[in-house]
C-alpha cells in the first residue's frame, strides 16, 4: 500500500431527554407534522432559548464515560446560516469552548482514537420532498445533540466502523441515547486524506457527510480512498471539497469546496451567557455512570469466569448484563445463569432490539431461583431449560413448573430398578458397549431420562449403569 | 408631573369612574387626536373593551392593583397573542403572534387595558422613529418635531394624553430620548429586571423593556408591576418584587457629573441640567465629578455590538413561516432575497450589513471582538465610578428633538446623538429620564439619572426627588383625556 488513509469522524448524536434543549416541547419520534413545536423551536419573534439541565447532564455523562475533561464554565455560540430547516437561521451550538474535550475510545487492538471535543447544540428540521414540492417539519428542530469530534487517528474503514461501533455501545450504556443509525440518532461526518507511507504531512481532506450506516461508511471510505490514491498517482492534487456518498452507485461525488464553503459568523450567544456546572454536579454524575462495557468484558472474562465467547454475547447488552449479574448476586452459579441465558432466554430475542430492550417476563429473582436449583443438582439442565423457556414465554414463576415430586428427584432404589430395566430393554447399546463403544451408553440414559421424565441424576445412573454391565 | 396613573386608579377604585367608562374616554380621544399625531399603528379597541369589562369585576370583588382597569399602550415590538405586531415593518405585515410577551400577560392578570400598538422605527433601529412604515409619529408639543425613538409612539400618545402610560423599549436609549424629546419620564431598567420573552429582538444583549409615564410615581408603578425573573428568559435576574418604595430625600447621595457626557452639548441643555443639579444639592446631595475615558469609544461599541446581533437576529425573516412573502420567485433563495429586499426599510438593510461585516471572518476580531472587550471596559471603569457616587446625572441627548426629515440627510450626526444612552446599554445599567427644562424654542430638555446594576428602586427614589420639589413642570398638551 503506497498510501496511508487518514481519517476523523464527526458523530452526532441525539440525545434520549424527554425534552428538546431549548424549550419543553417533547422529543418523541413520529408525531404530526409540527405538533411537537412552539414559539421557541419554530423561532418566532420574542422568543427566547431556556438552555434544558438535563441536555448538559447527558453531555457530561458522554464526556465522562469516554474519558474526557470537562469545562465546567463554558457557553453557547451562534453558528449563522441559512437554510429553511433551520428557522431562527442560526444554530445554538458550542464554538470556541466545548462541554467536553481531549477523551479517546479504546479499540480492540488497545489502540486509542483521540477525542478531540464533545459539544452540544440544537438539530434542525426536517424537509420533506413529495409531489413536487418541498414540506417543513419541524418536530426534529430543537432536538438536543452531541457532536463527537475524534482526532484523526483513524487508518482503516475497519477501524472506522469498530470505533462507531464502540461510541454507540458506550452511549447505549450510559443511557445518553439509543444510536440508531437507521432512524437517524446518530450520524457521521467522515472526513479522510491520504499520505505517502513513512510521511508525516497530511493529505488535503475531504469530508464525507451524514453517513447513517457502518457498512456505507466502511464503502465510502474505500471508495474515496481509492478515488484520492488515483489523483495521487497521477501527480495531482486532491481538492478539499465535501462530498455525499451514493448508495446505488457506490461512489463519492463533490457537494461543494472550499471556495463554497460556509462563513458562519460564530459569536458567543447572548440569550443564555455562561453555563456554570459545580464540581460537585460533575462528580454526582461520573458517580453515577454505570461499568463501562470494555471495563465490564474484562470482569466478566477475568473475575466472573464467563468464558470470552459467552462473555462477548452478553457484554453488549446492558439491560441482559443488570438480569445475569442481579440473578448472580442472589445466589445464582455464574455458569449456570450464563449459559441459560445464553442458551435459552436468547433463542427468545431474535434481534438486536429484543436483546437491547431485553423485555421477557422473567426476573432476576426467579432465574436465581432456578438456576439455584440446577446448581445444586436438585434438577438437571434439560429441565432447567425446558421449565426457563416456559417462565419466558408465559411468565410464571418457577413453582407453577416444578412441583416438590419433581424435586424429589428419583431416590437409590428406583433408580437402581430402572437402570437394571434400561440394561435389560438395549442389549445391543450393551454389547457394543462392552466391545468398547463408550458413546453406546448414551442409549441408555435415554432411555432412563425418558423413564424419569428427565428427573433422573445422570451421573449417579452412570455409575450404575456400568456396575451392571460390568458383572 | 401629574400622576396619572395614581390619579385614574384613585378615581376607579372610588367608584367615580368605571374602567368601561374610561376606556371610552380614551378610545374617543384617539380617534379624535391619533390622525394628527400618528401615534398608535394598530388598535386594539375590542380588546380594551373586554380588558375594561374584566378590570371592572376585578375592582368589584377588591381584587384591583394600581394598574387594574387603566388604559395604556405597547410599543410594536411587543408580541400581543392574537393581535397585530409588526415592528412597524413590511415584513412582518398581518403577524399576529400565538404567544404574549410576560410583560403584557403580567398586565393582562391585573386587568390592565391595552388600546392599541403604537409607532416606532423599523424593528427599533432608529432615534427618530421616522424609519417606521406607517410614517413617522409627530410631537405634540410641536408636530413639526420628531417624537424621538425608537419608542417614538408611545411617548407621543403619552404626552398627548391618549394613553395613560406605555411599554417602551431601549436598547441604545429608545426609551428615555423620546421620553426627553416629548417632556415625560421614560424609564430603562437594569438589563435583566424585566423579562424580555415576546420582545422581538434587535440588540439581544442591550434590549431592555421599560414605562414610559407622566410621573416618577406611574413609572414606579408601572416598574413594579413587570419587574421580575422569568423563567422564560435566561437573561432575566431575581429583583426586589415588593413595591418600590418613593421618598425622595437625597440628603447625602453623591451625584457623580461625567464630564465625557457634557462635552460640546448644548449650553441651554446644560444649562437646564446643572439647574437642576443645584436644586439636588440645596437638598443636601454632593455632587462629585468623574471621568470615564472609555465612554468616547461607548458608541461605536454600541453600534458594532447592536449590529452584529441584530443581523443575527433579523435571520428568521425570510418569509416562510410568518409574516410578509414575495410574490413572484422562482427559487426558494430568490423567495427570501426578494422577500428581504422588498420586506426590510433603507437602516434596516444597513445595519444588517454592517452587523454581518463585523462578524465575517477576517474582520471579526478587529471589529466584533475588539468592541466586546472595550464594552467590558466601559463596564468596569462605569462599576468604579459608582464607588464614589450612587448615581449619574447626564442629558438625555445633546440636542432636543430634531425637525421632521433631518436625520435622513443627517445620519452619522443621529447616531452621534445617542452618545449619552448608549453607555447605559453597554454596561446594563438602570437610567430614567425625565423633564428637566424647555428650550428657546419651547421643546422640553431632559436629564439622565443613571444608577448601578440592580440599583433600579434607589434610581426611581432620587429622581421622585424632582417630581416632590415640582423641579420641572411641562404644560398639558390639548386634545388628550383630561383626569
Amino acid at each position: 500500500m503506497k498510501y496511508q488513509l487518514v481519517s476523523g469522524l464527526e458523530t452526532h448524536v441525539e440525545l434520549a431527554t424527554a425534552t428538546k434543549i431549548f424549550c419543553g416541547c417533547t422529543t418523541a419520534f413520529g408525531g404530526a407534522p409540527n405538533t411537537h413545536c412552539c414559539p421557541v423551536c419554530t423561532g418566532q419573534p420574542g422568543a427566547l432559548p431556556i438552555l434544558n439541565k438535563r441536555v448538559v447532564e447527558f453531555a457530561i455523562r458522554a464526556g465522562l464515560a469516554t474519558h474526557c475533561t470537562i469545562n465546567t464554565t463554558t457557553h453557547l455560540d451562534r453558528k449563522n446560516y441559512c437554510y429553511p430547516d433551520l428557522p431562527k437561521a442560526y444554530q445554538i451550538s458550542q464554538f470556541d469552548k466545548p462541554l467536553c474535550e481531549h477523551g479517546y475510545v479504546e479499540l480492540e487492538s488497545g489502540k486509542r482514537i483521540g477525542i478531540t471535543r464533545i459539544h452540544i447544540e440544537e438539530d434542525a428540521g426536517k424537509l420533506v420532498h413529495e409531489s413536487g414540492f418541498t414540506f417543513i417539519d419541524y418536530n426534529r428542530g430543537g432536538v438536543p445533540l452531541i457532536e463527537i469530534v475524534s482526532e484523526p487517528d483513524i487508518s482503516s474503514p475497519e477501524e472506522a466502523r469498530e470505533y462507531v461501533e464502540k461510541l454507540q455501545l458506550i452511549m447505549r450504556y450510559i443511557g445518553v441515547s439509543d444510536c440508531k443509525m437507521q432512524e437517524g440518532s446518530m450520524r457521521c461526518d467522515v472526513n479522510i486524506s491520504l499520505m505517502p507511507v513513512g510521511s508525516t504531512k497530511f493529505g488535503t481532506r475531504t469530508e464525507i457527510k451524514n453517513m447513517n450506516s457502518l457498512s456505507y461508511i466502511e464503502k465510502a471510505m474505500a471508495y474515496e480512498y481509492s478515488r484520492q490514491a488515483e489523483i495521487l498517482d497521477n501527480g495531482g492534487e486532491v481538492v478539499q471539497a465535501t462530498m455525499r456518498y451514493d448508495e446505488h452507485t457506490g461512489e463519492t461525488s463533490v457537494m461543494r469546496t472550499k471556495e463554497d464553503a460556509q462563513d458562519y459568523r460564530y459569536f458567543l450567544e447572548p440569550d443564555i451567557l455562561t453555563v456554570v456546572i459545580p464540581e460537585e454536579k460533575v462528580e454526582e454524575i461520573r458517580a453515577s455512570l454505570p461499568e463501562l462495557p470494555t471495563d465490564k468484558l474484562k470482569r466478566y472474562v477475568n473475575e466472573l469466569g464467563i468464558n470470552p465467547a459467552n462473555a462477548q454475547l452478553l457484554y453488549k447488552y446492558k439491560a441482559v448484563c443488570d438480569f445475569v449479574e442481579k440473578a448472580i448476586s442472589l445466589g445464582a452459579g455464574v455458569k449456570n445463569t450464563v449459559n441459560l441465558t445464553v442458551g435459552t432466554l436468547y433463542s427468545k430475542l431474535e434481534t438486536e432490539d429484543d436483546k437491547e430492550r431485553f423485555n421477557l417476563p422473567v426476573t432476576a429473582e426467579e432465574m436465581a431461583k432456578l438456576v439455584k436449583l440446577a446448581d445444586e443438582g436438585k434438577i438437571n439442565i434439560t429441565l432447567a431449560q425446558k421449565t426457563l423457556s416456559k417462565m419466558a414465554e408465559e411468565g410464571k414463576s418457577v413453582s407453577a413448573y416444578i412441583s416438590e415430586s419433581d424435586l424429589a428427584g428419583v431416590d437409590e432404589g428406583e433408580l437402581e430398578g430402572i437402570c437394571k430395566k434400561a440394561v435389560e430393554s438395549n442389549p445391543q447399546a450393551v454389547a457394543d458397549f462392552k466391545a468398547g463403544k463408550e458413546k453406546a451408553i448414551f442409549a441408555l440414559y435415554g432411555f432412563i431420562k425418558k423413564a424419569t421424565q428427565g428427573k433422573a441424576d445422570i451421573k449417579k445412573a452412570d455409575a450404575i449403569l456400568r456396575q451392571l454391565i460390568m458383572k | 408631573m401629574k400622576s396619572v396613573i395614581k390619579t385614574l386608579s384613585e378615581k376607579l377604585r372610588s367608584g367615580q369612574i368605571t374602567s368601561v367608562e374610561l376606556t371610552e374616554k380614551y378610545i374617543e380621544a384617539i380617534k379624535r387626536v391619533n390622525p394628527v399625531i400618528n401615534a398608535y399603528v394598530h388598535e386594539t379597541f375590542e380588546e380594551a373593551r373586554r380588558d375594561a369589562e374584566y378590570a371592572d369585576r376585578l375592582i368589584k370583588e377588591g381584587k384591583g392593583t394600581p394598574l387594574t382597569g387603566i388604559p395604556f399602550t405597547l410599543k410594536d415590538n411587543i408580541a400581543t397573542d392574537g393581535e397585530l405586531t409588526t415592528c412597524c415593518s413590511k415584513i412582518l405585515e398581518g403577524f399576529r403572534p400565538y404567544y404574549d410577551a410576560t410583560v403584557w400577560k403580567k398586565l393582562k392578570e391585573q386587568g390592565a387595558v391595552l388600546l392599541g400598538k403604537t409607532n416606532m422605527d423599523e424593528f427599533a433601529m432608529g432615534s427618530t422613529s421616522e424609519t417606521s412604515v406607517y410614517g413617522a409619529p409627530l410631537n405634540p408639543r410641536n408636530t413639526a418635531r420628531v417624537t424621538g425613538g425608537s419608542s417614538g409612539g408611545v411617548a407621543a400618545a403619552v404626552c398627548a394624553d391618549i394613553a395613560a402610560y406605555g411599554l417602551g423599549s431601549d436598547t441604545g436609549g429608545s426609551i428615555r430620548q423620546p421620553a426627553s424629546f416629548c417632556g415625560i419620564v421614560g424609564f430603562k431598567p437594569t438589563y435583566g429586571a424585566v423579562s424580555r420573552y415576546g420582545l422581538i429582538a434587535y440588540g439581544s444583549s442591550l434590549d431592555q423593556i421599560g414605562p414610559m409615564t407622566h410621573s416618577v410615581t406611574d413609572a414606579a408603578l408601572v416598574y413594579d408591576a413587570i419587574k421580575g425573573e422569568d423563567c422564560a428568559d435566561q437573561t432575566s435576574a431575581p429583583v426586589h418584587m415588593g413595591p418600590t418604595a418613593l421618598n425622595g430625600d437625597v440628603r447625602g447621595i453623591k451625584i457623580g457629573v461625567v464630564k465625557e457626557f457634557f462635552d460640546g452639548i448644548n449650553p441651554q441643555i446644560k444649562g437646564a441640567i446643572d439647574a437642576a443639579i443645584e436644586q439636588y444639592k440645596n437638598a443636601g446631595a454632593e455632587v462629585v465629578e468623574v471621568s470615564i475615558p472609555a465612554l468616547k469609544l461607548a458608541l461605536p461599541v454600541y453600534y458594532i455590538i447592536a449590529c452584529a446581533e441584530a443581523s443575527s437576529n433579523l435571520g428568521r425573516y425570510d418569509g416562510i413561516r410568518y409574516g410578509y412573502r414575495a410574490a413572484n420567485y422562482s427559487s426558494v433563495d430568490d423567495m427570501i432575497t426578494k422577500t428581504r429586499t422588498e420586506g426590510f426599510g433603507r437602516e434596516v438593510k444597513k445595519r444588517i450589513m454592517l452587523g454581518t461585516y463585523v462578524l465575517s471572518s477576517g474582520y471579526f476580531d478587529a471589529y466584533y471582538k475588539k468592541a466586546c472587550l472595550i464594552r467590558k471596559r466601559v463596564e468596569s471603569q462605569l462599576a468604579e465610578c459608582f464607588e464614589k457616587c450612587d448615581v449619574l446625572f447626564a442629558p438625555t441627548a445633546p440636542v432636543t428633538a430634531f425637525p421632521l426629515g433631518y436625520s435622513g440627510g443627517n445620519a452619522l450626526e443621529t447616531y452621534l446623538s445617542d452618545v449619552c444612552t448608549v453607555p447605559v446599554n453597554i454596561a446594563g445599567l438602570p437610567a430614567i429620564a425625565l423633564p428637566c427644562g424647555k428650550d428657546k424654542d419651547g421643546l422640553p430638555i431632559g436629564m439622565q439619572i443613571i444608577g448601578k446594576k440592580f440599583d433600579d428602586e434607589r434610581v426611581l427614589d432620587i429622581a421622585y426627588f424632582a417630581e416632590k420639589s415640582k423641579l420641572c413642570e411641562l404644560e398639558d398638551v390639548e386634545g388628550g383625556v383630561r383626569l
